[in-house]
């Protein structure tokens, strides 16, 4: 007997990816998760706490994971290649299988900044220099020479975001509040660290944002500098020596610090583009998936059975990203059962 | 000797050495001060900010860069009217914090 249920290829194991994948299996659908990392979770999986309520990211993770455990999942898996077939698609996987299926949901996620490229700044070249997802790391192992009692401590806010040298003219939207949190997380860890923000301009959009703001600011007197770092030097004791404009003063500052924090941005998945690109769905003048249309189906492609979810169209939150993948499920089912 | 020139002194502020003792007794007596956005909309309604640049950002601002000369400076010209109390959107009671502020000399203690 020919297996009737509609199979749908889910490719990214992130946040995104599970969520749907668990939504389509509830709708009677049998989803395939294909995750080339050997864990599934993304990028979510490897943050400690989350904003704005400083949820342990486990909460959100575990949960994905037992809800989806009856669902084919294949880790360490890489896409060789995709085709289109008259009613479908044919994904070759890189253990050699083929997958035949209806619909193809990306769920590809981000790349984190790749802060080294960023020179001025001293990343991989200074010992005291790390990045926002070294500080996450550190909260979970509390594993890092680097992070050693430091009394004063400043975050580099747009680290390759709003910087159309580095190629990445967008916001990355979520560097802002991360910033906000792990400088409070910091203060709770050393109570006597001076701790300096230096942001462009501060973008707190969401939910209870300004709130975890205004505690930075009343709570824990976290000093937020307006001017963008212009250059890290070290200091002959290994500290580093920031200098900024403060642009509300219009003066240049300077300070020395024991543990500098870069705040690497949210950019496009180039594996993501490569895929789509073959498969014939369309990539944004910002290296991100294009959706079909911004406002009313950011979760459908340009192709009729392409669909996507969560950061691979953009910079995204967590609540966003499951809602999104949500959603995307729905969109999925509405095309498959117009096709009958 | 008279070289006919002399060295500009720096305008750059030091964050390592800075002196924030007014500041931060300021912030102890008046927390709301330390959640200041450099809006600025004290300064554009100041009554006396168009003729003596009286500033209550650039007083907050000042002081947090250890600027005591500057702020002084502002602080004489302001008539104590109110309005910046009226459209702060923190919700900062500037005009008491002027008050507060004339009666801490730059170490940070009471003068009167
Ligand atoms: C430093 C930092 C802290 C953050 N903290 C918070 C927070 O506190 N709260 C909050 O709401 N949001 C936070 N975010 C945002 C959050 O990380 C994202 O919303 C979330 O990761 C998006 O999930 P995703 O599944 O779309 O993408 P990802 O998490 O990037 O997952 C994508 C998955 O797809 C896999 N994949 C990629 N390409 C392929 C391929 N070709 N083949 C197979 N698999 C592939 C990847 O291995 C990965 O597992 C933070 C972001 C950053 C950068
Ligand atoms: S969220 Fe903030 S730190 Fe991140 S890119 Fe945007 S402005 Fe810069
Ligand atoms: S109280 Fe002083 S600073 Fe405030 S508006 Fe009046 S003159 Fe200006
Ligand atoms: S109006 Fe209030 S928040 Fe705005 S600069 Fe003045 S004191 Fe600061």
């Amino acid at each position: 007997m020919v297996n009737r249920t509609p199979v749908i290829a889910v490719i990214g194991a992130g946040i995104a990816g599970l969520e749907a994948a668990r939504q389509l299996a509830a709708l009677g659908y049998e989803p395939v998760l294909i995750e080339k990392a050997p864990v599934a979770g993304g990028h979510v999986a490897e943050w400690n706490r989350l904003f704005p309520d400083m949820t342990p990211a486990s909460e959100v993770i575990r949960p994905l994971l037992e809800q989806t455990s009856g669902i084919r999942t294949c880790l360490d898996t890489e896409i060789a290649s995709i085709n289109r077939l008259k009613d479908g698609f044919n994904l070759v996987l890189s253990d050699g299988s083929s997958l035949i299926c209806q619909a193809v949901l990306f769920a590809t996620g981000f790349h984190l900044f790749d802060a080294s490229k960023k020179e001025e700044y001293g990343y991989g070249i200074y010992d005291r220099v790390i990045t926002n997802r070294d500080l996450e790391q550190w909260f979970n192992t509390r594993h890092d020479p680097r992070v050693d009692h430091p009394k004063a401590v400043g975050f580099v806010h747009c680290v390759g975001s709003r910087d159309i040298k580095a190629g990445n003219a967008q916001c990355s939207k979520v560097c802002c509040i991360t910033a906000i949190k792990q400088a409070i997380e910091i203060k709770e860890e050393f109570p006597d660290a001076e701790v300096y923000c230096f942001y462009m301009d501060l973008r707190l959009f969401g939910k209870k944002y300004e709130d975890f703001y205004i505690k930075a600011q009343r709570d824990y007197g976290i000093h937020f500098i307006r001017g963008r770092v212009s250059e890290v030097g070290e200091a002959i004791d290994g500290r580093v020596v920031v200098k900024a404009e403060d642009t509300l003063s219009g003066k240049p500052v300077r300070v020395t610090l024991d543990l500098l924090v870069l705040m690497a941005g949210i950019v496009c998945n180039p594996d993501a583009q490569h895929y789509a690109r073959e498969i014939g769905a369309t990539v944004d003048e910002d290296g991100f998936l294009k959706s079909r249309n911004n406002l009313a189906a950011i979760t459908e492609s340009s192709r009729p059975g392409v669909f996507f979810a969560g950061a691979c169209t953009g910079a995204k939150t967590v609540p966003e990203t499951l809602a999104e993948a949500r959603s995307a499920a729905l969109a999925i089912h509405q095309y498959l059962s117009k096709r009958g | 000797m008279d070289f006919g020139f002399k060295l500009s002194p720096s305008s750059a502020v030091n964050l390592d050495t800075v002196d924030r003792r007014r500041y931060d007794r300021l912030v102890q007596l008046e927390p709301d001060a330390l959640t200041c956005i450099g809006c600025g909309s004290c300064s554009a309604t100041c009554t006396a900010a168009p003729w003596s640049g009286m500033s209550v950002r650039k007083v907050i601002l000042g002081l947090q860069r250890g600027r005591d000369d500057e702020v002084d400076a502002m602080l004489s010209r302001c008539m104590l009217c109110g309005k910046c109390t009226m459209v702060c959107p923190r919700g900062i009671n500037t005009r008491h914090l002027i008050l507060t502020l004339c009666r801490l000399d730059k170490n940070g203690e009471a003068v009167r």
